[in-house]
């Protein structure tokens, strides 16, 4: 059964349109990603499939039914939001249970369902206490409670970790990985951290300027991204580009080489001068200079380089990923039949 | 900031300014307490002397008591200014938060025409207001006077009160409407305790000139049933003789009121400012 279905999905603030055309299907229990630079329209997207924002055109279903207009509350969605967003005047069993009662459901399975998220969140210690007197993880495993507790079709998670710091955003995220195993219940998690899609999703939606670049899995975007934007977004650091005259084979407009397929040879074909070096004990960053334009390479260990010092850096030619001139990718096969 | 507060010159300067400030402020008040508690003689010979055995008296009290009916003028501008700042604040409030929250057509510009009110005075309208008043039998009730503060506090209200009301969170509105809460209890239950501090604002902005007014209460509604304080106390001031006593101490009492609601608003204020603080 499908979870999630939009169907030719547009969004417009007047003259602006922030969603273009959006197609998405997203399986019982799949964990989907919405990722994208800021202002791709990913939280918009998030929004009008929580009813928060009505879609100009176009069709929402969930649960395989319509729900273009039906408000929040009646959709079968929970949402987890950036700011935690948690009532400030009720203490934490209120701020799970407020739902449930709107909904008029009995005192037994409310308590029942609280004593469930609180055990599976550690919160029962804080049960009582006031939004104001929890730290930030505390309150945002409070709002991932009050999402839990209402048992969802499908939960929707707006960028949940971005006001965390970094050791805890790490945590949270395995949390919500495990959580998302025990429950097996839908989620759409919005992030504009290609780390956080990348460990957390099973299907990844790359969306760009309101139109999606590409959807696929973890793996499939890294390995086989369908244009420079996707290979560029994803992995980090994040693909170097060159001109194709750069260097004399396979075709196309602009070729990419990922940082950690660059490695140290004494016949490499780019030749490029040291201006940083970042030493991360497994692995070391060089950041150098060909000419006018910085490449990135991941070295596997430690080395000891200089800044300043000549480099000759090679690549295994199936490791490069060919781009035309709209930055489309270009497969093997077509490169061979253009040149 | 931080080096300023360590200058014992500068703490010194800042604490004398506003010590000095406070003097300046209270000294008025202070000048009308002292002398409505001094016989008439004592208050013309000396007016800065704090009464002593011989020159205490309480006959500017007595004759406040004794003259008309005090407790119902008390009662009737308390009445006044209580329903008039509620009214402010409810549709204040309420205004605020659609020009604040919804996008509809015309929004911009029916902000502008509702925060216009604050450049024009009611009272040019005086005429007007009256004719209306007369026509709907209002005349001598004290809803008349409530219905006129109530549309002079409104424009700086919703002025005030929008700008806040676009601070609170979206999220947390979004969080209530995810929820099923109704937009009524989103806007009383989580929008109006965050903005409490602002509401106190625009209460203590308003509450003063309400109480304060002679103009309406003298147009609108001077029967004796329904004169404010501040109308009630005039039977003392006359063309020739001036009870200056009795003048004194009904001012005296007029202050106590408005001390309390004053209080109880700038109490709000600052748990307002420090919940936010400690955030």
């Amino acid at each position: 059964m499908t979870a999630l279905k939009l169907t030719n999905v547009n969004k417009s603030f007047g003259e602006v349109q922030v969603l273009k055309n959006i197609n998405l299907e997203v399986e019982e229990g799949e964990f989907v990603v919405f990722v994208g630079p800021s202002g791709c329209g990913k939280s918009t997207l998030l929004r009008v499939i929580a009813g928060l924002e009505d879609a100009t055109s176009g069709e929402v279903a969930i649960g395989e039914q319509v729900v273009n207009l039906m408000p929040p509350s009646k959709r079968g969605i929970a949402m987890v939001f950036q700011s935690y967003a948690l009532y400030p005047h009720l203490n934490v069993r209120g701020n799970m249970t407020l739902a449930l009662k709107q909904e008029k459901q009995p005192k037994s399975l409310i308590e029942e369902r609280v004593v469930k998220a609180s055990r599976m969140l550690n919160l029962e210690p804080y049960i009582d206490r006031y939004p104001s007197e929890l730290s930030g993880g505390q309150r945002q495993r409070v709002a991932i409670g009050r999402a839990i507790v209402r048992e969802p079709k499908l939960f929707l998670f707006d960028e949940p970790l971005s006001n965390l710091d970094a050791a805890l955003r790490m945590n949270t995220r395995i949390e919500i990985a495990n959580l998302h195993r025990q429950l097996g219940a839908s989620m759409i998690y919005v992030t504009h951290d290609q780390t956080e899609a990348m460990t957390l999703a099973d299907r990844i939606v790359v969306l760009r300027d309101g139109r999606v670049e590409q959807i696929g899995s973890p793996m499939e975007l890294y390995n086989d991204p369908s244009n420079q934007f996707v290979a560029g977004f994803l992995g980090s650091p994040s693909m170097n580009f060159f001109p194709s005259d750069f260097v004399h084979e396979g075709g196309g407009h602009t070729f990419g080489v990922r940082p950690e397929d660059l490695n140290l040879a004494e016949d490499g074909a780019l030749v490029a001068k040291v201006s940083h070096v970042e030493q991360l004990g497994a692995d070391t960053n060089v950041i150098a200079q060909i000419d006018d334009l910085q490449i990135t390479a991941r070295l596997f260990g430690q080395h000891s380089i200089e800044e300043g010092q000549e480099l000759r850096f090679g690549f295994k030619p199936e490791k490069a990923y060919h781009f035309d001139r709209d930055g489309l990718r270009l497969r093997q096969s077509n490169i061979q039949g253009s040149s | 900031m931080h080096r300023a507060r360590k200058n014992p010159f500068n703490t010194m300067g800042m604490h004398g300014a506003l010590i000095l400030y406070t003097l300046i402020a209270l000294f008025p008040v202070f000048v009308i307490l002292v002398n409505s508690f001094k016989a008439r003689k004592a208050i013309f010979r000396e007016p800065l002397a704090l009464p002593d055995s011989e020159s205490f008296s309480l006959i500017g009290y007595q004759t406040v008591m004794r003259q008309g009916d005090f407790f119902l003028y008390f009662q009737n501008s308390m009445i006044v200014t209580v329903a008039s700042l509620f009214f402010i604040l409810l549709f204040g409030a309420m205004a605020a938060y659609a020009l604040a929250e919804y996008r509809f057509k015309g929004n911009l510009l029916l902000g502008l025409y509702l925060a216009l009110g604050i450049m024009i005075p009611i009272r040019i309208g005086t005429v007007a207001i009256l004719e209306m008043m007369v026509a709907t039998g209002l005349v001598n009730t004290l809803w008349a006077l409530i219905l006129v503060y109530t549309a002079q506090g409104l424009p700086l209200a919703v002025f005030i009160l929008s700008e806040f009301m676009r601070q609170v969170s979206d999220d947390l509105k979004n969080a209530g409407r995810v929820d099923g809460l109704s937009e009524y209890t989103i806007f009383f239950r989580l929008v109006l305790p965050l903005v409490r501090p602002a509401m106190a604002t625009v209460a203590v902005f308003n509450m003063i000139p309400i109480w304060n007014d002679l103009w309406f209460p003298l147009i609108l509604a001077p029967s004796e049933e329904t004169k404010t304080l501040t109308l009630g106390s005039q039977v003392f001031i006359g063309q020739f003789v001036t009870d200056w006593n009795a003048v004194l101490s009904a001012l005296s009492m007029a202050i106590l009121p408005v001390l309390i609601l004053y209080v109880i608003f700038s109490r709000q204020l600052i748990r307002g400012i420090t919940s936010g603080a400690v955030k």
